[in-house]
């Protein structure tokens, strides 16, 4: 198998799994999918789902629906920064529609889609838990809010440099 | 200003670190419920307060700890509902970001009055921040001797996990949040058996919402008659309301629950009023599963007495005319906002957020979606109102759990109070492609600015 978690995401890993009592390891798999996750390119492709089955010793099958079930899993291969913008009742009062065709505009793809260049990924999830704080997204761990054209522009700049420095 | 029991210390600088917490006079009642209190009379105390569960159904909390089974030789668990994903709520989320160690010593002294020596947190998988919030908090409690083993010397074991989701608003249900906690799919389990008897691992359970088990902090402090006399009957102590929409201020607030909607919309030390000196038109008053209500309806009661933000004042004239308190989730439309869409937007969250186990539920959920859908897309018919309301009928009360209802009662309660904006919709098709009902339905309810 070459997925792997490295040394520091396999101390993560027991740590995780360190939460449940003996004999009930699978209580793990959420916040271990989590984990594999983040450590496989922000998706789950199927050699994942079986690697996370075989340390938590449970049939792949188990892990597959879950992995369907959950809105943050990523069956796909996405976009190295995700922008997850909510579309729900309360970020649609205070102008969502208009942030999310923004976005659209900007990055010349729609929800779904990923740019050409691999960088970002438009997904229209449902409410957050920042309603008050809306029109928001969330792009990996953060939540960016209060969200306005200008904001917008600066965070794609912002990511942007950010794969920049790193090439 | 109103009493505030729990965001007291919010803005004290550092209040999220240990040091300042304890300092600022915290742990205090962990250390009074462990060292001088039995277990029997914390939970009286938590009875006597009157406190009603904060997360959606306001079951009295102390009762719930009440039912829970003691068997021989099984453990016991207590599990924080940090689930926060009903549409408009947003005040967990600030207690555990402001004040992790208030929720830390909540949990303490509830778990040691359920004997709950392995206590977990679930939290809403997108939450990714607010969970490391409380790893850091539970790390520090732990090297002061708050959690471990034999707190304080009473022999006492205990230990806060935090256990993250992965985005599914089910999973706020209790038995869907008992199942996902065991690696599962969160489909809700047919009750009974309830949770205190078989729950996270077929062990006695209590599920408790995150601001329940924070109020026992101040419950303990002050004791629970003391409590109860902040508020009004039966709604006693304070509520956090989390406020959005089109307000000039929104935010967490805490109020006790003697304020009346009006003041809670227009004074400036919560929403500050309608933002753009626009005017009300309709309020969620707690989370999008509670009936919408016209702002003459959610300033005044039907029989035109003033209402106000508490359990039994939001609730007054039942869904014919009033709402519920819900989760505090409290959501404001002004004069532009077109009730067909917003319908639209609730009715899609919850098709996305069925977990599919129960036809009515999993089929009533999308059918909705799809024909106001069709409606705000200018193709409705006018039987398509009829139809909504029949297949709402149908979902509530034929399903396994409350996700159904929560699908239904927004739909009803649109038709209910809106339906001549339904009804504009349907028979000025093009019209409304490119202009707004407003606010033709009532004459213009009664604030008037002081
Ligand atoms: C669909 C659905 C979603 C729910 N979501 C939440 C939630 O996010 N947080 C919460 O505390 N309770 C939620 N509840 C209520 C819980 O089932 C349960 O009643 C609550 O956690 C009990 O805690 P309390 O008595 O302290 O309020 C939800 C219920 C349903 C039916
Ligand atoms: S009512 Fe809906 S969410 Fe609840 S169990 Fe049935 S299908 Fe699932
Ligand atoms: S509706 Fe968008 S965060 Fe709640």
């Amino acid at each position: 198998m070459s997925l792997q978690f490295n040394n520091e995401q396999m101390t993560e890993f027991k740590r995780l799994v360190a939460h449940y009592p003996v004999g009930k390891q699978k209580s793990a798999l959420l916040p271990a999918l989590n984990l594999a996750q983040d450590s496989f390119g922000g998706w789950l492709p199927t050699e994942a789902m079986d690697y996370v089955a075989s340390l938590l010793k449970i049939e792949p099958i188990e892990v597959y629906e879950v992995a369907t079930f959950y809105s943050m899993y990523n069956l796909k291969p996405v976009g190295k920064f995700v922008f997850e913008v909510c579309q729900t009742g309360p970020c649609m009062i205070s102008g969502s529609d208009n942030i999310i065709a923004y976005i659209q505009k900007q990055l010349a793809i729609q929800p779904g889609e990923t740019t050409k260049d691999g960088i970002f990924t438009l997904k229209l999830v449902e409410c957050l838990g920042a309603c008050g704080y809306a029109p928001m997204m969330q792009v990996g761990k953060i939540y960016r809010e209060h969200l306005t054209k200008d904001k917008v522009d600066a965070i794609i700049e912002e990511y942007r440099m950010q794969v920049a420095a790193q090439n | 200003m109103g009493v505030k029991l729990l965001l007291e210390k919010a803005n004290v600088p550092g209040i999220r670190t240990y040091d300042v917490y304890r300092r600022e006079g915290g742990y205090a009642a962990a250390e009074k419920a462990l060292k001088e209190m039995s277990i029997e009379s914390i939970v009286e105390e938590v009875k006597k307060s009157g406190l009603r569960g904060r997360g959606g159904a306001g079951f009295p909390a102390g009762m719930k700890w009440s039912f829970i089974a003691k068997p021989e030789g099984v453990p016991r668990h207590l599990v924080c509902n940090a689930d926060e994903s009903e549409p408009g709520t947003f005040k967990d989320r600030y207690l555990m970001e402001f004040l992790p160690h208030l929720l830390i010593e909540g949990l303490l002294i509830s778990s040691y009055a359920l004997g709950s020596n392995d206590t977990y947190i679930y939290i809403r998988g997108e939450y990714a921040w607010v969970a490391q919030i409380l790893e850091d908090a539970i790390i520090e409690a732990t090297k002061n001797g708050w959690l471990g083993k034999n707190i304080l010397g009473t022999g006492f074991d205990c230990m806060i996990h935090v256990h993250r989701g992965a985005g599914a608003y089910i999973c706020g249900e209790e038995t869907a949040l008992i199942e996902s906690l065991e690696g599962k799919r969160g489909n809700p389990r047919i009750k009974p058996p309830f949770p205190a008897i078989q729950g996270l691992w077929m062990r006695p359970t209590v599920v408790n919402n995150v601001e329940t088990l924070a109020a026992v902090v101040p419950i303990i402090k002050m004791g629970g008659e003391e409590y109860a006399k902040i508020g009004v009957g039966r709604s006693t102590g304070t509520k956090l309301i989390s406020a959005c929409g089109n307000i000039n201020k929104p935010g967490v607030y805490e109020i006790d629950m003697t304020i009346s909607v009006e003041d809670f919309i227009y004074s400036d030390e919560y929403c500050g009023g309608i933002a753009n000196g626009k005017k009300l038109k309709a309020c969620i008053p707690g989370g999008s599963s509670v009936p919408i209500l016209p702002a003459n309806l959610l300033l005044k009661t039907a029989k035109g007495e003033t209402r106000y933000m508490n359990y039994e004042s939001l609730s007054d004239g039942g869904f014919a005319t009033g709402s519920m308190m819900g989760s505090g989730g409290f959501i404001i439309l002004d004069e532009d906002q077109c009730i067909v869409k917003n319908t639209l937007t609730l009715a899609r969250f919850y098709r996305h957020e069925s977990c599919g186990q129960c036809s009515p539920c999993r089929e009533g959920t999308g059918w909705m979606e799809k024909i106001l859908q069709k409606i705000e897309l200018g193709k409705g018919e006018s039987s398509d109102i009829d139809l909504l309301w029949d297949i709402q009928r149908k979902i509530e009360g034929n399903t396994i759990c409350p996700l159904g209802d929560a699908a239904a009662w927004p739909v009803a309660a649109a038709i209910r109070h809106f339906r001549d904006e339904f009804e504009w919709h349907i028979n000025n098709r093009a019209l409304s492609q490119t202009s707004n009902f407003g606010l033709q339905h009532y004459a213009d309810p009664i604030h008037v600015p002081a």
